[in-house]
């Protein structure tokens, strides 16, 4: 007899990488089709003007170059990009598939070019005659709000949508504290940078009425669901296939308007349309993110409890709102102070927009940016209150006692309703991180010069909000071979589902790991999906699978029973064999040889997980240069269960890396006309192999979720949150002689240089 | 990034090269490694109707280390420069700014030729040759000729050579015994162009003093030069610790930063001379040529 | 323009248009898709191939100009259904999580290796500098190529007796 959870736990080595290791990923732009066009965008160059004319003639005359599309060829009204989550003030800033009036962002599309290869493509976009009335843009928050100019007539504001969280009574928190204070912050705009850019092809097969889009990731369904909605196709006739990804992070698979236009072309013109997004378009093209500026305010008591928080934060979400453009706003407003018991707050978040780039979410959005402004705020008041940091942040992180964790709820609600963390001891992670790191240890360096550098420690608490619902299903399907193929709803974006979902499907059928076929994402594979965000997968999907197992294993029973007229009660199930009281016995792939052995499962659940857990960090600071060196970086979580701590492990430390990215180097920088000045990965600097080394993740499971089947917690956005605010208390704690106050990301060795410089010269 | 469209070139001799430039009046451009043009392309930033590819010509692949001359082959590779072991002891600055231009793959095809012709004001090598004293050997229509890397770097991108002219060469002075040197750099990624860098060496005396100082600097002026207020701190006197703060403190008075998206002049003033500092200490605890 | 390769082994011939660059030959006339085109303007390394011996951007190089050379891409790296010694410590140590910059990972350190048997931790990380990964921090990378030395060394052990 088998032993129960044979793969769950282990650090089984992934079925994927063999693909990946020789060369043999089927990313989009391997594919091809016969008669296949290609498609190249002609994307606005201004920020914000009415377009005069556009003339397609030149191109036209090119070689190779079948047609020009613009939105007089798609008609009106023009399909505009939906949300994903309801919102009462945000439909007038919808994103047209198309500009047809006006142009609001650099990238913007105008007209999409179809020729017979890319390169002749976008030898005829370069042709194209874009003429526009340039308007001012608003290229910050400030120019936004003061409204003296609208992004869209007819609207009477540039915010998008205000959120707001409360609870308790800040007003009079702050009246009676002896110690407040209050800062800024600034997080720049950066974006998620996934190796592959995007693509797509779209196939449209006249004879059937059906579209066929290749290149989806994330969240196929609901794209399927809204591209239906614009061709005027019933969902059955749209099928959003899912290949191998090349990372996603947020940014990749929400809709976009190439999307529509790829399928619009292939309809139109009854020839498969591919289009790849080059690196240099994607600057321009691809979701934005994180940028925000917020001003907050801690009021303690003098021993350090907090006694509330409040703050308003301004998140510039570019020129419209995307399907998830509200994302990281409703998150910082509710999870600045996530892992802590505060009883009073009172945080207001605007999404406002700009003449840029459209944001959307990157992993962890808005929480990476509040556990900033949280912990950044907390060092400030021990610092001058003359108290320990660390015992200021034991008085409040959430204890076992404390669960689930009511957390203050947002206004508007966007459907997710009221949130709770959901199990936990938060002191546990801190007080294992403290101790990995050696803080007692390196205390001593905090703040001193030691060959030229000055050392810091700093410290940051996370909350991961994971697993969101609705639901996700999954597919069982045993054939006669006795192979088992699963298909979920899950999106792969380079978390090896296909791997982590068949240790749940093995264990769940008690069937040997290399029977197990994981097939993911594509729409047609299921009725009914939801994909892969919020680190929902292992949970959603991974429970979807547990169902949809426990369902075959009972028509398996039920099989067996008719087979032998035995009741199906009768029956001993283990190890995919059937066994009777009598002896006689069945397996699973006789079961399935005979009769159709396929079941579903749909896991629901409005219920969130919290993977929780610490970070800390120690730096070195060469005042002459400004440069930042991560000498150690320790990070301990709670997740609940690992499925498979080797991609686990591999999913901190790379959101890790991707965190310091966010804090030393990564900004997307616009001038006053709204130009993108960065648009290539020369002057765009995500780290390298030679930046940080020194990064040690412990993750422990003690406390299991309690809603979901497997136990789990989604883990995949855990590792980027706390690193912002470990790194910037570090480099606080380094120039702490200087009274040096970092608020502002990035924090380059340049702007490192001029904080100290300033503060130099003040200190004269 | 699809590359435009041209006519692509072969030629088998200089002579036959330049023909080609010269008969296309500025649209067509040789490519030597292409590591600096391609991506150029790329981005259309150029489109040359023609291109013409140098690496089939003969006797330009050439390091040689004579007495009283080192001479480089146009189109010697990066990788190359790094692994001639005689060159490390010939000319150590060389040797040392190579393992700080850009990454292994573009080190595998670039050329110096190249990196020198393409003229960017971040880049080592111009840096390192005005330093050196070097002399860029160019053939035109009119013959050949030498200019002094002082003369032929006039901008930023721009050099003196005219569209139907080739660097074939770079010689460099003899090194001698006594000579003590220093590169130094400082960039947001190994690799990345610096934000400013420091190229320099000088001879030491008998007794221990500075002669012939040579101070250069990388992408804090418009074409790279050395700095003479600098050099005439430190020529006659032994190195200390006054002297080094004072020659910092001259190299930032000297030079002539850009504020860009990802520095300010500021900052580049004052990385000079934390720079040059450092070079002149780190040249001190070094052994001399070897 | 008429053009002939050695490609993995294989004696090749094409005929193509001078701006075509080698990672769009290989990847669209060959049909050799394992050669990623990340950025197309030699920064990110997922188009790392190797030509005569040293690992290049192929998305800088023309394929004109690589006529007549001898061109690894990842599909050459390992014999048969078999992963090489590298690719398998790849996987061990979960150096790869989307794949996408996988293959000029594997031709980069291939390359190195073959070179350098016993380049160390500061050596191989100064040279996957110039491949860009978006998902794995690289530590799993470097504790692959750590582990892969043995074999290169071995290799060269017994090409050297």
């Amino acid at each position: 007899m088998r032993a129960v959870n044979t793969y769950i736990g282990r650090p089984i080595e992934r079925v994927e990488d063999f693909r990946f290791l020789r060369g043999r990923g089927q990313y989009i732009g391997d594919l091809k089709r016969d008669g296949q066009w290609h498609a190249a965008i002609v994307r606005s160059p201004v920020a914000f003007g009415r377009i005069l004319k556009i003339d397609a003639a030149p191109a036209l005359k090119m070689p190779g170059v079948h047609a020009v599309i613009t939105a007089a060829d798609i008609g009106t009204p023009l399909p505009t990009i939906p949300f994903r989550r309801k919102n009462p003030t945000i439909a007038p800033y919808a994103q047209p598939i198309i500009a047809a009036d006006y142009v609001r962002y650099v990238g913007e599309p105008v007209a999409v070019v179809l020729a017979a290869s890319a390169e002749l493509a976008e030898d005829a976009a370069q042709d194209v005659i874009v003429e526009i009335d340039a308007l001012t843009p608003c290229v910050d928050w400030k120019a936004s709000i003061s409204a003296s100019s609208l992004l869209f007539p007819g609207t009477n504001t540039n915010i998008a949508s205000t959120f707001t969280a409360q609870c308790g009574d800040t007003n009079a928190a702050f009246a009676a504290a002896p110690y407040t204070r209050r800062e800024r912050f600034s997080v720049q705009r950066h974006t998620a940078l996934p190796m592959e850019t995007r693509g797509l092809l779209a196939e449209w097969h006249a004879s059937e009425n059906r579209l066929t889009v290749c290149g989806a990731a994330k969240l196929p369904f609901f794209n399927r669901r809204a591209m239906a909605g614009m061709m005027g196709l019933p969902e059955t006739s749209v099928d959003y296939i899912e290949l191998d990804v090349g990372g996603g992070f947020g940014a990749r698979g929400e809709f976009y308007p190439e999307d529509f236009l790829v399928a619009f072309a292939a309809r139109k013109f009854g020839h498969p349309v591919k289009w790849i997004e080059d690196r240099r378009e994607h600057f321009t093209a691809i979701g934005h993110a994180r940028q925000m500026d917020a001003e907050i305010e801690i009021a303690c008591e003098r021993d350090g409890t907090v006694t509330a928080m409040r703050g308003t934060m301004y998140v510039d979400i570019g020129a419209y709102v995307r399907p998830n453009g509200m994302t990281p706003v409703r998150n910082v407003v509710q999870f600045t102070t996530a892992p802590y018991r505060i009883p009073n707050l009172d945080f207001t978040g605007h999404g406002v927009l700009t003449n840029k780039t459209p944001a959307g979410t990157y992993r962890g959005p808005g929480r990476f940016e509040g556990c900033l402004f949280c912990e950044r705020m907390f060092d400030i008041a021990a610092r001058e209150l003359g108290i320990d940091n660390l015992d200021m942040r034991r008085r409040h992180l959430l204890t076992a006692q404390d669960m689930p964790y009511t957390l203050v709820s947002i206004a508007p609600d966007d459907g997710f309703g009221e949130d709770e963390c959901d199990s936990g001891d938060y002191r546990v992670t801190f007080e294992r991180c403290l101790e990995e790191f050696g803080w007692d240890d390196k205390k001593a360096l905090a703040g001193t010069l030691r060959d030229g550098r000055y050392h810091g420690i700093g410290v940051g608490c996370f909350v991961e909000g994971g697993g969101s619902g609705p639901r996700e299903s999954a597919r069982m399907e045993v054939t006669p071979d006795g192979n088992v193929d699963v298909y979920v709803g899950s999106s792969a974006i380079g978390q090896g589902i296909e791997t982590v979902m068949a240790q749940i499907a093995a264990d769940a059928l008690e069937v040997p790991m290399d029977q197990v076929r994981v097939l993911h994402g594509s729409t047609n594979y299921l009725k009914e999906g939801f994909g892969s965000y919020g680190s929902r997968a292992t949970v959603m999907g991974g429970s979807a699978i547990v169902l949809a197992a426990e369902n075959v294993l009972k028509a398996f029973r039920e099989l067996a029973a008719k087979k032998f007229a035995v009741a199906p009660e009768d029956f001993t199930v283990s190890d995919g064999v059937a066994h009777a009281r009598d002896g006689r016995s069945v397996t699973l792939a006789q079961a399935a040889a005979t009769n159709s052995l396929s079941s579903e499962g749909t896991y629901s659940s409005n219920k969130r997980t919290y993977t929780y857990g610490t970070a800390a960090a120690h730096v070195a600071v060469d005042p002459k240069t400004g440069s930042v060196q991560v000498l150690d970086y320790v990070v301990v979580d709670d997740v609940g269960r690992a499925i498979n701590p080797l991609t686990l492990h591999g999913q901190v430390v790379g959101a890790a890396v991707q965190g310091f990215g966010s804090v030393f180097s990564e900004n997307l920088i616009y001038d006053a006309d709204g130009q993108l000045l960065v648009g290539s990965l020369a002057d765009y600097q995500i780290p390298l192999a030679t930046d940080y080394p020194h990064i040690r993740a412990v993750t422990l499971e003690q406390f299991p979720a309690p809603h979901n089947p497997l136990g789990v917690k989604g883990a995949g956005e855990g590792g980027i949150i706390p690193v912002g605010a470990a790194v910037i208390n570090a480099i606080a704690s380094a120039l702490s002689s200087f009274n040096v106050q970092p608020t502002a990301l990035p924090l380059t060795p340049p702007r490192v240089w001029e904080l100290i410089e300033k503060a130099r010269a003040a200190q004269t | 990034m699809k590359l435009p469209a041209f006519e692509y070139k072969s030629p088998a001799s200089v002579g036959e090269a330049i023909e080609i430039l010269a008969a296309h009046d500025g649209g067509a451009k040789a490519i030597a490694g292409g590591q600096s043009l391609i991506p150029i392309m790329a981005f259309r930033l150029a489109s040359p109707s023609v291109l013409v590819d140098l690496s089939g010509i003969p006797g330009l692949v050439g390091i040689t280390i004579g007495e009283a001359d080192i001479s480089i082959g146009a189109m010697v590779r990066w990788r190359e420069l790094e692994e001639h072991e005689l060159l490390r002891s010939a000319c150590p600055l060389i040797a040392a700014a190579v393992g700080h231009i850009a990454h292994y793959q573009i080190r595998n095809r670039g050329t110096i030729g190249g990196s020198l012709a393409h003229a960017d004001p971040a880049a080592e090598m111009p840096g390192v040759a005005v330093t050196c004293d070097a002399q860029i050997e160019i053939v035109g229509k009119t013959g050949s000729r030498r200019v002094a890397a002082r003369d032929f770097f006039v901008g930023p991108l721009t050099t003196c050579l005219a569209h139907d002219e080739l660097i074939t060469a770079i010689h460099l002075p003899p090194w001698p015994v006594n000579r003590r040197w220093a590169f130094e750099e400082f960039a947001q990624r190994r690799g990345d162009f610096a934000f400013a860098g420091v190229a320099l060496h000088y001879d030491e005396r008998s007794d221990g003093t500075i002669e012939d100082a040579h101070i250069g600097v990388i992408g804090v002026t418009p074409a790279p030069r050395r700095l003479a207020p600098v050099e005439q701190i430190l020529n006659g006197k032994r190195l200390n610790d006054n002297l080094v703060a004072e020659a910092a403190a001259a190299a930032s008075a000297a030079v002539e930063p850009q504020d860009d998206i990802h520095a300010s002049a500021a900052y580049r003033r004052a990385l000079v001379g934390t720079l040059v500092e450092r070079a002149l200490i780190s040249s001190a605890k070094r052994g001399r040529a070897s | 323009m008429k053009l002939r390769f050695d490609v993995n082994g294989q004696a090749r011939e094409a005929d193509v248009a001078p701006r075509t660059t080698l990672c769009d030959f290989l990847r669209d006339h060959l049909g050799l898709t394992g050669t990623h085109a990340g950025c197309e303007h030699g920064v990110c390394g997922a188009c790392t191939v190797i030509v005569d011996g040293c690992a290049v951007r192929s998305c800088l190089l023309l394929a004109v100009q690589a006529n007549g050379a001898s061109i690894v891409t990842v599909e050459g790296l390992a014999d048969g259904d078999e992963l090489s010694p590298l690719q398998e410590a790849f996987r061990q140590h979960h150096a790869l999580q989307c794949g996408f910059c996988t293959p000029g990972m594997l031709t980069t350190l291939h390359a190195l290796l073959s070179d350098e048997p016993t380049a160390d931790e500061e050596r191989i990380r100064d040279v996957l500098s110039g491949n860009l990964c978006r998902c794995t921090g690289y530590i799993p990378i470097v504790e692959a190529a750590l582990e892969a030395r043995e074999h290169y060394a071995k290799k060269q052990g017994s090409k050297a007796g």
